[in-house]
Formats: C-alpha cells, sequence, structure tokens
C-alpha cells in the first residue's frame, strides 16, 4: 500500500504545526546517539565555595575535541531575569572548537559573561547563558549540605535547577560561521552544538550543587542522587525571537518537517507490525503519559489543550485495548485513520511521535536529513515565466490566497527588530509606530501582493523582465520557487493577523528540539524543559534510547 | 573579527535602510558576504556608497544594450540587479561597455554569480582593474589594494566562450602519462567481461 505524503495546505496551518511533539527525530535525542561514544570529561573545575569560578568539560573522539567553558558568576536576586534585556546571568558558556589555552580562557573571561556585548571568535561554537531556579537550587544545597536528599515531589514540579535564556550559533556574536564546520560528519543533524552545550550545562548544574553543598556543610553533605539527576533536566525560556526563524529558514523548515512526514508514511505503509515493535509502541505510549500528567502550567490555553490530550489518550487506549487488533494489515495506518477520524490535533501528532519510537531504521537514515543549505536555491531562476509562477502561486499557496488582507483584523500585526536588544518584537500597526520599518515575515500577505500583481500579466513574460519594475516583491517571488521544490517550505497560514498565537511557532521548533513540558507564559514567550530523563554523561556508553519517558517527574 | 553571517545581515538590513526593498537587500547582504570572502572590500565599499545614496542622483539601467551611457552615475546595485535578471540576454552580447559606474566593486558579485548562471566565465575591466570571474568559484584579478573605488568611467565586460586554456598537444601528453595507471587485460578476463558470453541480438 502506498500513502501519500500530508498535504502541506492541511499540515502547516499554525495550530497544527503549534500541536507538535518531541519525537526520535528531536535534536536532543539524536545528539546523543551521535555522541554516545565519544569521551566525557570534566577537565577543569576551579569554583570557590559559593560555587562562582570557571569549569571546562569536552567531549573528545579521534582528534576533535569540543569544550564547554562556563563561568559562575555571583548576581543579586533584582538582577536575575530571563528577559532578553537582561545583563547579568547566574552562568555563563560557551563551546570552544578544541582545547582552550590559557589565553582562550582569559579572552572568553571577559567576554562569554557579557553575552551579546562580547566578542566571541571562529574558535568559539556556541554562546548561552542561564539562571537559577532559586528556590530548586536553594533547595536541593540546603538538603544536601544536611546530608539529604532534595524533595522530589519539589523538584517535579519545576524539572531543572537552571534555565537558559538564550543559545546563539552560527556566526552571531563573532562565533563561528557554519560554513567552517558544516563538512563534520558528527554535526549533520541541525542544532547539534547547541544541543552539546544545553547537555554539558546540565552536568555543571549538577557539580555546581554538590560542590557548594560540600563547602556548605563538609562534615553532613552528601552528593545528588544520580537518579533525581538523570530525572532533571535544563530548563529554557524563549520568546518571539525563535518565531521568525522559521520564516527565515524556509528549506530547513521543509526538511525537519519531511522527515517526520516521511517517517510517518513509512510507518503507515508497515503491513505487518512485529510483537517487539508493538511492544515497543504501547510500552512508550503508557511511560510518556506520566509526561502528560506532570505537564503543569498556569496557561489557560495550554491548559485546555492538555486536558484534551489527556482525555484524547484515555480514548485512544481504550480503543487500542478493547477494540484494536494489530493483526489486521497495516495496523499504524489503520491507528492513524482512527486517531484522524477521532482525535484533536494535540493528540494526533503525539501519536505521530508515538509511531516512531519503534523503529530506527526508518527514523535514523532521516536524521542527516534535516539539515539544509539554504544559499542553494538563492538565486531567482530568472528565465521562468510569469505563467509558470503563478501555477506556483496557485498550487503551493491556494490557502494563503484565501485570506483577505483588506480586513484589519487580517493585516493587524507587523513584526520589528527591537532597538534596544535587537530581537524581533511584534506590535498591532494600528496602535504602535513603526510599521514602515516591517520585517519581510509577513509572507501571506506579500504572496497574495504577488498573486495579484501577477494575474493579469502576459503568460508568456520572463521573471527576469517582471522583476525589473517589481522588485518590491522579489523576496516573495524567490520563496515561491522555492516553496515549488520544498512542499514544507512555507507556514500556510496568516504571520500578521489578529488571532495569530506566536508561540504556535515557538512550539514548533522547540517540539524538533525535542522540549517537553511547553508552558506559555503569555501568547509571546513560553517555558520548557530539555533532556529531563536523560542519561548522565557516565550513562552514554548504554543507555536506553526511549530515556525521555523514563522521567519519574 | 566579524562573521559572515553578521556581515551578511547588517548588510542587509543597512541596505533596506536606505530606501532598497527587502528582495534586493537580500540580495546585497549576500553579495557583501561573498566580496568579503573572495578578500574584496566589500564593507568599506558599501559603507562609504550607503553614507552618499540618498544624496546623490543615480542613474539605473534598466534594460541593457551594448553601450551604456550616462552623464550621472549608475547606483550598481540596482543596475546588478538588473544585469542579473537580464543576463540571459545580456551574455548575447558577448561584450557590453558601462560609462559611469558608482562605487563598480559592488556591482563584482552580481557579475560573478552571473558567471554560475550562466555557465560562462566572464572578464571584466574596471578602468585599468582586472577580474576574471570563474563560475563564482574564484575572481582572479590584479586589484589587491583593498581600497574604495568610488567611481569607474569606464567599464568593459567580456563573456567568455567556453573552451580549454591548453593545446590538443598538451593534452594528449597528459593523458599518455596517465595511461601509466592502467593494467593490460588478459584474455581470460576480456571473455569475462561484462556481457561476455551473450548474443546481442537476443
Amino acid at each position: 500500500m502506498k500513502i501519500e505524503l500530508r498535504d502541506p495546505k492541511y499540515l502547516m496551518k499554525l495550530s497544527k504545526l503549534g500541536s507538535f511533539h518531541q519525537s526520535k527525530l528531536s535534536f536532543l535525542r539524536s545528539f546523543l546517539n551521535e555522541f554516545k561514544d565519544w569521551e566525557y570529561k570534566r577537565d577543569l573545575f576551579e569554583l570557590n565555595e559559593k560555587g562562582y569560578g570557571r569549569a571546562v568539560y569536552s567531549f573528545s573522539k579521534n582528534k576533535r575535541t569540543y569544550s564547554l567553558v562556563c563561568f559562575a558568576n555571583e548576581i543579586s536576586d533584582e538582577e536575575r531575569s530571563d528577559r532578553v534585556i537582561a545583563t547579568k546571568w547566574d552562568a555563563a558558556f560557551a563551546l570552544h572548537d578544541g582545547v582552550p589555552t590559557k589565553e582562550d580562557l582569559e579572552r572568553l573571561a571577559h567576554n562569554v559573561p557579557k553575552q551579546e556585548v562580547g566578542r566571541l571568535s571562529y574558535k568559539e561554537l556556541t554562546l548561552s547563558r542561564a539562571n537559577k531556579s532559586i528556590r530548586m537550587f536553594n533547595h536541593v544545597v540546603e538538603s544536601l549540605s544536611k546530608g539529604n536528599q532534595p524533595d522530589t515531589e519539589l523538584l517535579s514540579k519545576v524539572g531543572y535547577l537552571y534555565r537558559t535564556t538564550a543559545v546563539y550559533g552560527s556566526g552571531k556574536f563573532g562565533l563561528a560561521d557554519r560554513f567552517r564546520i558544516k563538512n563534520r560528519e558528527e554535526i549533520f543533524g541541525p542544532f547539534r552544538l547547541e544541543m552539546m552545550l544545553v547537555y554539558l550545562v546540565r552536568q555543571f548544574t549538577f557539580d555546581q550543587v554538590n560542590h557548594i553543598a560540600r563547602y556548605k556543610n563538609p562534615n553532613t553533605a552528601v552528593e545528588l542522587d544520580q537518579n533525581i539527576c538523570r530525572n532533571l533536566g535544563i530548563g529554557n525560556s524563549t520568546g518571539l525571537g525563535m518565531a521568525p526563524f522559521i520564516v527565515n529558514h524556509p528549506m530547513l523548515l521543509n526538511n525537519w518537517i519531511l522527515a517526520r512526514e516521511t517517517a510517518l508514511k513509512k510507518i503507515r505503509e508497515i503491513k505487518e507490525a512485529s510483537k517487539e515493535e508493538i511492544s515497543i509502541f504501547k510500552n512508550c505510549l503508557v511511560k510518556s503519559l506520566k509526561n502528560v500528567t506532570s505537564w503543569n502550567t498556569d496557561s489557560d490555553f495550554q491548559n485546555k489543550k492538555i486536558k484534551q490530550l489527556n482525555e484524547d489518550l484515555e480514548k485512544f487506549i481504550k480503543f487500542l485495548n478493547e477494540e484494536f487488533s494489530f493483526k489486521k494489515a497495516f495496523p499504524f495506518n489503520n491507528i492513524y485513520i482512527w486517531a484522524e477520524e477521532n482525535l484533536n490535533d494535540e493528540c494526533i501528532e503525539y501519536i505521530v511521535s508515538m509511531l516512531m519510537e519503534p523503529y530506527d531504521e526508518i527514523t535514523k537514515p532521516l536524521i542527516n536529513k534535516m539539515s539544509s543549505d539554504e544559499d542553494q536555491y538563492f538565486n531567482i531562476p530568472i528565465n521562468r515565466t510569469i505563467e509558470e509562477l503563478r501555477n506556483i502561486l496557485e498550487n503551493k499557496y491556494s490557502e494563503v490566497l484565501k485570506i483577505d488582507f483588506k480586513k484589519k483584523e487580517n493585516n493587524q500585526n507587523f513584526w520589528f527588530i527591537s532597538k534596544n536588544k535587537e530581537e524581533p518584537r511584534m506590535a498591532n500597526r494600528y496602535e504602535i509606530e513603526g510599521s514602515n520599518l516591517e520585517q519581510p515575515l509577513a509572507i501571506a500577505r506579500d504572496i497574495k501582493k504577488l498573486y495579484e500583481t501577477i494575474f493579469t500579466l502576459k503568460n508568456s513574460l520572463k521573471v527576469g523582465k517582471f522583476l525589473k519594475d517589481n522588485n518590491h516583491l522579489r523576496h516573495v517571488v524567490r520563496r515561491a520557487f522555492i516553496t515549488e521544490k520544498f512542499p514544507y517550505a512555507e507556514i500556510q497560514d496568516n504571520t500578521i493577523g489578529s488571532k495569530l498565537m506566536p508561540i504556535d511557532m515557538l512550539r514548533l521548533k522547540l517540539s524538533f528540539f525535542g522540549a517537553i513540558k511547553f508552558d506559555p507564559r503569555s501568547d509571546k514567550w513560553l517555558r520548557i524543559c530539555m533532556f529531563q530523563g536523560a542519561p548522565l554523561p557516565i550513562d552514554l556508553k548504554s543507555f536506553d534510547n526511549h530515556w525521555i519517558y523514563n522521567s519519574l517527574n | 573579527m566579524i562573521s559572515f553571517s553578521e556581515i551578511e545581515t547588517t548588510v542587509k538590513r543597512a541596505t533596506r535602510s536606505v530606501g532598497f526593498s527587502w528582495g534586493i537587500a537580500e540580495e546585497v547582504g549576500k553579495n557583501i558576504r561573498l566580496l568579503e570572502m573572495f578578500g574584496l572590500p566589500g564593507i568599506k565599499n558599501i559603507n562609504q556608497y550607503f553614507k552618499i545614496y540618498n544624496n546623490e542622483n543615480f542613474e539605473n539601467i534598466n534594460v541593457y544594450a551594448k553601450a551604456n551611457f550616462s552623464k550621472k552615475f549608475f547606483c550598481p546595485i540596482i543596475s546588478g540587479v538588473n544585469f542579473f535578471d537580464q543576463s540571459s540576454t545580456i551574455s548575447e552580447f558577448k561584450q557590453i561597455e558601462i560609462n559611469n559606474l558608482a562605487f563598480p566593486l559592488l556591482f563584482i558579485p552580481f557579475v560573478s554569480r552571473t558567471s554560475e548562471i550562466i555557465g560562462k566565465r566572464i572578464f571584466l575591466k574596471i578602468d585599468n582593474k582586472e577580474f576574471l570571474f570563474n563560475f563564482n568559484q574564484s575572481i582572479y584579478s590584479n586589484y589587491l589594494s583593498g581600497d574604495i573605488v568610488e567611481k569607474s568611467e569606464k567599464i568593459n565586460l567580456q563573456f567568455l566562450e567556453n573552451k580549454n586554456s591548453f593545446s590538443e598537444n598538451e593534452w594528449s601528453e597528459l593523458y599518455k602519462i596517465s595511461e601509466n595507471t592502467f593494467v593490460e587485460e588478459t584474455e581470460e578476463s576480456k571473455q569475462k567481461a561484462a556481457g561476455a558470453g551473450l548474443t546481442d541480438n537476443d
């Protein structure tokens, strides 16, 4: 049986994309698989009794080393902020390419804690900072210093000791450009080095609490239990900065979604599932429920989605146990069709992620195809005709062409870059000044403008000639030809309408990172957790691939 | 050191801010990155150009002819975009001339990218500075000073035919040397090679 890939017009709606969950394709899971046979080391640990100072952790294999350089700083409670406008953090990190020299460490000490106003070099690959979850951190230190393990129930409410507030890579603030390292096989999957940084930061947080507790009370202190460590991840606060990324990287977006859709298609085409495969699927599904039931948020928007997900999962498990037979041919296709007919988006996409769990042989080859070279299709094919361009718009953007941008509510917002932090922001164009400096992120509106402009033009007119008088539409002409080749390159929705939930865009990206427990704090930013339940560095040689469902929290 | 990614982003934003469209700003961001990668002074030139851009009245070459003249100086960006967009028709001229082009180094990346698109080398002469564009893979030039070039009165551009840079004889000599890596086949291996023993008339 041949199953078609899901239709982009159905899939690439923001409400659908905002229902995606982590899966086997997620970057933090593929990072651990790639680096499991690398040698992990804590090379330097120079913290004072309060836990301030520097540390270096590394992964090495053959002649290559990646080193995380950490700087833990003293800041007051008033200075602690997760907002991007903050200027001080509890800790700051850079991933250095190779083994840092004394001079490198000196240079980094002057720049890494400054983050955006510091300068990095081509020898650094990623940059980040993090703040303590003070309540958790102090509780853990206090407990350990007295010889007790912390209250796991309390820890489970948060799930981490530190929250990162940004992770930068690819040439930002002087970091190495992607082209310098793109041929390294170990980083063929996207965001590998960002994942490495976060993973090593997690280990630093454990080492730091143990160190402080020991200094606080050397006679009674104990180390944080490794099982508790495994159940702690790293938090992350994410705002609008992430949203434009998926619009600005159409081929990358396509490759992520295409990998997911290809996996789903191949799994739906499986005629018979083995006992082992069925058992992995069912086990992961049941174990994963803990991640849903311990998903805490104050957001009404998310709570409604979680409630719906819980109800749908209950319905699904009942269906699996009472009505469904794996003996019937194409069992996973039958499951998918039933889910489409009976469940909501949040649960359908949850099941899509679960279906991948038994199938390493399907997901593994897809992981290395999830990177992209955005420059490859940058040049506009000037010899194509207006008729061809019109056909692309009608075939690939039919949903977008239905939007009436003359209606105020469909044209309400504009995206801009803030002057103080150079970060993407969104505002109401009818209330806030600055829409003349709008970023080119209103793709749906501009595509429609392009369509209206070319509607009556001569079919045979060449695109190169058309552009002579229409360069204001050049950016969307380029996109249209990219979307022709890459079906999932474009969000088929309005990114400036009054009903836009920007966190849908954040959730899409973060689900591919492998984040769980999305906790929207408004419609524009959210908190998440990464690596919760993940093996510790000492476990890497041999660990359960389904670790993400092992969390006790 | 400023990364190429920072160069591209900043130039794109700056280009938009002086009044070009986002689509053109994307082109210029890529172009300056390209110039800097090839070791040519992209940032210096674009910075200087943007300082005067809104105070001077530049002309555009909208439709290319064999000879393109103007009393005022041509804008290298719009003229470059149009050069790229019209490259398939321009290349038929084999040779073109442009008089009075402002900041001609900013025109260079469009020519380099065109060389790749049309699959031909392009030779460009900006007054006495010579550039050979090799399919956007490299630029060979006698211009090494890295200075700002504000104006050029005369630009000549030739689309070079795809032909070998060596003689038949030189190729034969080299080929002969390469034959030293070949091994003489035995009768047996010839008989067992692909298709052996079958009739081709089946």
